[in-house]
């Protein structure tokens, strides 16, 4: 019991390695350089819309973004369209309309003022809230250092995602259900990968999805690099748009008032040393006699 | 009421007079304003102008928000939604108000820890300490309820757990709980409440807020020195005070404003740090996060929630003795509800005669590993509960009353406290005489 005593009290205090942590098997998310990092950083707007190619092309067939408005792909800070664009790309997609054919309802083309259809399917999660839903690798210890130093949060795990997908370890049964990927750590697992202490010998675990992503499955219209890694990072800012389409907005917003507060704070740490100046004169006489 | 004798308002046009005979609303306000407030006050005592300034903000944020909020378990998150991509400037209300709650937070256990390092709860202030404790437990219900809104994975589970902790109360528990939800399970009954009370208990606060004030106000601030401001007549007492507007009002603002800094960067750069990502995933009772973790405020009470299971010794002697009735789930819901009473208890609890813990060498240490104890607590409580996280919260929680139960009456006992300033003036001459020119 002791030993257990001085143990906890030494980890408590930071004096222990990380062996303890290293146990859970933590998958390795890897580090993009997104350029709507740090406090000054915003969206890429052609990234924007190859992530919404991406999306539309690959994504679309089974994922929904049942909260995003065709509409807001026009908006400033985001993929920014024109709205004659936005029109033509809406009506592509088909809502269901409860009050045509006299209230019975009916399919119609969407329109920039209606939303993304919701996952067609059953299985495949909406996406519209992904990137903030994702974000829960808070640095090592829990201590969130990983999400304030590297900036990385729900973008770098869905691009990591879609980039990791490999080969099954040899130990995996072939019939194993679902897809080997060295980041999602959520799904199936086969008992024959794990060792006599109950860890996992690999990273990540069995995902059912099929990987969506291979290099080269769109053509960019901009012309830009269409291999795997591009791809994957372009759907993640776009993905990271749709959780947050106004952070361009709320950042500029941050910046004006963290300033206005910074020079208020000025004005009045100077009204303030000149309000009391005559009292703390008064108290360094009173303590020189 | 001995209050500190000062300067009273005097009406003195002829409208004044006719309103001060009638409602003598000026004069209460300006006693309120002008009150004598000693001098020595230092930045531990900004924090209760944070803290009315964040309610406000959250009474306002709030009220907003709830224009365009519906609380229906199909439609909640989706309204959520809507307000941070379809209301002007919604998202920007949302946010503050979602990171206002932990300002309020940051800011009430700054409060509390300069009331218990500077012994601000003893004797005249019990009531005041008393009201504060009150609030606290009635901010963190609010807090709670407020989690729940969005209906997210965070707030569905999180509320099965802590309306089940009610449950493991003996005999009536699952009425309680039944009682709390409206239902057997967490759904649109509880939803709706929940939303009912997060409305009101704000007011109720603001409410409150007046009498923890007229308490203090009625016995003086404590100080960093613990003692008393002299009252023998007006002229002593203004070599120890100054009043409090200009001069708190305008330091109390620089500070607010210093922290709102700190706090609108938080809000405008990361607004999502502070909560759960899981909280953006619809609430689906199906399917159950893999770690139930509360917002940080709660980690603290949470850890010591967990810390007691079935193998603590303890835990099994007071099974034993009250023949199963406690068992390990409700002794650990006792723990949570007494480490805040034992709080509430200092003010009888502690045995030394000296107020402020600037004179208490020995206090000092205790105290500091209270503080360590604190943040260890409130690590821990995020933390899986398997070995060492287990015997962390173990050996943390039980320091949490050992330092209210054993500690405190204890220190009063043994401890030879330094000499005091016989007066504030003392100290604060001795302040801001000190510096080499």
């Amino acid at each position: 019991m002791f030993r257990k005593l001085t143990l906890s009290a030494a980890i408590a205090f930071g004096l222990s390695s990380g062996a303890v942590m290293a146990a859970g098997g933590e998958a390795h998310v890897e580090d993009f350089a997104f350029s709507f990092e740090g406090p000054f950083g915003s969206y890429d707007q052609m990234q924007l819309q190859r992530g919404l190619q991406v999306y539309t092309e690959v994504c679309s067939a089974c994922h929904g973004l049942e909260h995003v408005r065709f509409g807001t792909l026009a908006d400033e800070g985001g993929p920014h369209y024109d709205l004659d664009d936005v029109w033509d790309y809406s009506a592509n997609f088909e809502v269901w309309d409860p009050e045509l054919a006299d209230g019975d309802g009916d399919y119609r083309a969407a329109t920039p003022a209606d939303k993304f259809p919701s996952s067609s399917l059953n299985t495949a999660p909406d996406l519209s809230l992904m990137a903030k839903a994702r974000a829960g690798f808070h640095g090592p210890y829990g201590l969130g250092i990983n999400q304030i130093i590297k900036g990385m949060g729900g973008p770098e795990y869905i691009a990591s995602l879609l980039t990791g997908y490999e080969d099954a370890p040899s130990c995996a049964p072939e019939d194993f259900d679902g897809y080997y990927n060295t980041v999602f750590t959520a799904g199936g697992y086969p008992n024959e990968c794990i060792d006599e202490d109950g860890n996992h010998m690999y990273p990540g675990s069995w995902i059912s999805m099929a990987p969506p992503l291979w290099g080269e499955d769109v053509e960019y219209a901009d012309g830009h690099s269409n291999d795997l890694h591009h791809e994957a990072a372009d759907v993640a800012a776009f993905l990271m748009w749709t959780a947050e389409p106004k952070m361009n907005a709320r950042k500029n917003a941050g910046l004006t008032g963290f300033i206005f507060l910074t020079v208020l704070s000025v004005l009045l740490y100077m009204t303030n040393k000149r309000l009391w100046a005559p009292h703390k004169k008064k108290a360094k006489e009173a303590a020189k006699k | 009421m001995s209050g500190i004798p000062h300067d009273h308002y005097e009406p003195k046009t002829g409208a004044e007079k006719w309103l001060n005979s009638r409602l003598p609303v000026i004069g209460l306000l300006y006693d309120t304003l002008m009150i004598p407030t000693p001098k020595n006050l230092n930045w531990m005592w900004i924090w209760g102008i944070v803290l009315a300034f964040t309610l406000g903000l959250q009474i306002i944020t709030g009220i907003v928000l709830v224009m365009h909020y519906t609380p229906h378990v199909d439609l909640a998150f989706a309204s959520i939604e809507h307000i941070m991509r379809d209301v002007n400037g919604g998202h920007m209300i949302r946010y503050f108000h979602m990171n206002g709650a932990s300002l309020f937070f940051i800011a009430v256990y700054a409060h509390i820890f300069r009331g218990l390092y500077y012994g601000s709860y003893k004797a005249p202030r019990e009531v005041t300490w008393i009201i504060g404790m009150l609030m606290y437990l009635i901010m963190m219900g609010t807090a709670f309820m407020g989690y729940v809104l969005p209906w997210g994975q965070m707030s569905f589970h999180g509320t099965a757990v802590i309306t089940g902790l009610f449950g493991a109360i003996p005999f009536i528990g699952e009425s309680i709980q039944t009682w709390l939800l409206g239902a057997s399970a967490v759904g649109q009954p509880a939803l709706n409440r929940f939303f009912s009370l997060h409305y009101l208990l704000p007011f109720v606060l603001a409410g409150l807020t007046m009498v923890h004030i007229w308490a203090f106000h009625s016995t003086g601030n404590n100080n960093p020195t613990g003692v008393e401001v002299r009252r023998g007549s007006k002229e002593e007492a203004e070599k120890d005070t100054l009043p409090f507007w200009p001069y708190f009002v305008i330091k109390d603002l620089f500070a607010l404003a210093v922290i709102l800094a700190a706090f609108v960067a938080v809000v405008g750069f990361m607004p999502n740090y502070l909560g759960h990502p899981d909280n953006y995933i619809p609430a689906n009772p199906l399917a159950t996060p893999a770690h139930i973790v509360p917002e940080w405020y709660f980690l603290p009470f949470y850890a010591i929630l967990r810390a007691f299971t079935a193998d603590v010794w303890a835990v099994q002697f007071v099974q034993f003795i009250t023949f199963g009735i406690v068992d390990a789930k409700f002794f650990g819901v006792l723990a949570m509800f007494g480490a805040i009473a034992v709080m509430a208890l200092a003010p009888w609890l502690d045995t030394s005669k000296v107020r402020s813990g600037r004179y208490r060498p020995m206090f000092k240490v205790w105290f500091a590993l209270l503080c360590v104890d604190f943040m260890v607590l409130m690590w821990v409580g995020a933390q899986s509960t398997e070995f060492p996280f287990d015997w962390i919260s173990l050996i943390a929680s039980t320091y949490w009353f050992a330092y209210f139960l054993v500690i405190l009456p204890l220190l009063g006992v043994i401890e030879k406290p330094l000499a005091q300033p016989a007066t504030i003036e003392e100290d604060f001459n001795a302040h801001y005489g000190t510096p080499a020119e």
